[in-house]
């Protein structure tokens, strides 16, 4: 009976500890799938530059932190579940995303591109080299529609729950045959074994698996960027407004915010979002 | 819970059942085949041929499926050979792809049933027969085989069950089958719990239906 009790106490009290020792600790989920941004190297680690950025950003908020991987179409939901407390995982700054969570300012831009293996018949489409959909305008509808006809039977891929699957479904390109996947990794399988004819993801993803893979892929048709591909990459927190904001962890999540807004302040003025930029993605990428 | 998204995706998520179902009917209906052919290998055969089967056997069941799906989709496709020739043009399609996995797979167990219910049919039925003086031939078929089947119904249609949801896995290549959808929808909602809530409730209806139908055979058969 004594026994029992002692244990219980003691777990009582180890299970007090562990609480308490998290509780001001900041958890990062990102997905570890999404080189340059995030990735995993040979033996597990997580790499790349948002991890590198994470560290960071901790530094300056002078906070533990501690990064937790999550697959990418369970981010958010996790997120909301309080399974951590920040995202940095590629994650664009859209209006979609906003109505169930928040975000920092951003910290990085990517834009997007169509990518193909060498010697498809995409290759040479004639469009300006990058448009931005925000601004519109005549030489953006000219190159949508130089798009929408050449993707027009094509099998076009692309990661599931992304700005690029958002972008392809929105019939700026027409009505186009999407196949999506669960991972970056597999879209760049795919294309790679031609079951893609065509594929859409941030344009240094295909860049990173053309070197590491030594596979020919090549980007087509013009960088994008506004509209639906969002404004940057930020760091995905949760509305102080899901808990209460007067709640203990209403408070918590908005002073969240602040303390990644300043650290982001901090980082950029020091130049070391840029540098980890230039590491990882080969130029300066930082916002 | 949020009552409005549970309303709007329900018609979505049924409709993608229709091709869960396709998956499932496709790849049961291959799988029989194999099966048989495999199981009457295993009983006719202990040379060359029965190890074989064994050894199918052996390989399909002790993999998990996910793993079979993913070498016979992505694995597959990494190897020039295969998509020079004729086959890639069936592999290149995700739907064949899983058929193929689920079939081969379900087909693993359905030889092990199908074996174990040859083995336990009385030798006394056998010898029955020919005693009538009816030929190995016609003993085989007309009595051996629908003793069989019926020894096996019920283990049969617990393997219905479990390839029902190993179709689930359709969608990690790709597919828009029940899950492939529900996951699609909580791509644009972030709500997982109420429509994967939907989604089981719509495979534990057809695992109700499938049950069902198993049931009532069992009983239409029973001796």
């Amino acid at each position: 009976m004594n026994i029992f009790k002692k244990f219980g106490l003691g777990l009582l009290i180890s299970l007090f500890l562990t609480i308490s020792a998290n509780a001001d600790k900041i958890r990062i989920g990102t997905e570890g799938a999404y080189p340059p941004w995030n990735s995993k190297d040979a033996s597990g680690k997580l790499i790349g530059f948002e991890v590198e950025l994470a560290w960071a950003l901790c530094r300056y908020i002078g906070q533990q932190c501690e990064i937790v991987e999550q697959d990418w179409d369970g981010m958010i939901p996790a997120l909301q579940m309080r399974k951590f407390d920040a995202i940095m995982a590629g994650m664009s700054i859209t209006d979609e995303r906003k109505k169930v969570i928040t975000f920092s300012q951003g910290y990085a831009d990517e834009v997007a591109s169509l990518a193909v293996m060498k010697g498809s018949d995409l290759e040479g489409m004639d469009t300006p080299e990058g448009i931005n959909l925000s601004l519109g305008g005549g030489n953006v509808n000219k190159a949508l529609k130089t798009i929408t006809g050449a993707l027009a039977g094509k099998t076009v891929c692309t990661q599931t729950g992304t700005i690029h699957q958002n972008f392809l479904e929105s019939g700026d390109v027409g009505k186009v045959n999407v196949r999506t996947y669960k991972t970056q990794d597999d879209v760049n399988l795919d294309l790679a074994s031609g079951r893609c004819d065509v594929a859409l993801a941030a344009a240094v993803a295909f860049t990173d698996y053309a070197d590491k893979s030594g596979k020919p892929v090549v980007l087509v048709g013009p960088t994008f960027s506004g509209g639906a591909f969002g404004n940057g990459v930020g760091v995905g927190l949760r509305q102080a407004a899901q808990m209460g904001e007067t709640s203990t962890m209403g408070k918590r999540d908005a002073d969240l915010l602040r303390k990644f807004n300043k650290a982001i302040d901090q980082a950029r003025k020091d130049g070391v979002i840029s540098r980890l930029a230039i590491k990882h993605f080969g130029f300066d990428a930082s916002m | 819970m949020d009552l409005d998204l549970i309303l709007n995706s329900f018609p979505k998520l049924f409709l993608a059942s229709i091709t869960t179902l396709k998956l499932l009917s496709a790849s049961m209906i291959i799988g029989l085949f194999i099966g048989l052919f495999f199981a009457i290998l295993r009983i006719k055969n202990t040379n060359v041929l029965g190890k074989i089967a064994y050894l199918y056997s052996y390989i399909f069941r002790g993999t998990p499926l996910l793993v079979q799906i993913f070498i016979i989709y992505y694995g597959f496709g990494q190897v020039e050979f295969i998509r020079e020739s004729l086959l890639w043009n069936i592999l290149k399609e995700p739907y064949w792809c899983a058929v193929i996995a689920f079939a081969l797979n379900t087909g693993a167990y359905t030889s092990e049933i199908l074996r174990s219910a040859f083995q336990t049919i009385r030798p006394g039925f056998i010898e029955a027969g020919k005693s009538l003086g009816i030929s190995n031939k016609i003993i085989f078929y007309k009595i051996q085989i629908p003793i069989a089947i019926r020894q096996s119904l019920p283990a049969y249609g617990n393997e219905i069950i479990l390839m029902l949801k190993g179709t689930s896995l359709a969608s990690t290549v790709t597919l828009m089958d029940l899950t492939g959808v529900a996951k699609y929808i909580i791509s644009t909602t972030f709500k997982p719990i109420e429509v994967f809530i939907i989604a089981g409730s719509i495979y534990l209806f057809f695992t109700f239906l499938i049950h069902y139908t198993i049931k009532s055979l069992e009983k239409k058969y029973s001796f």
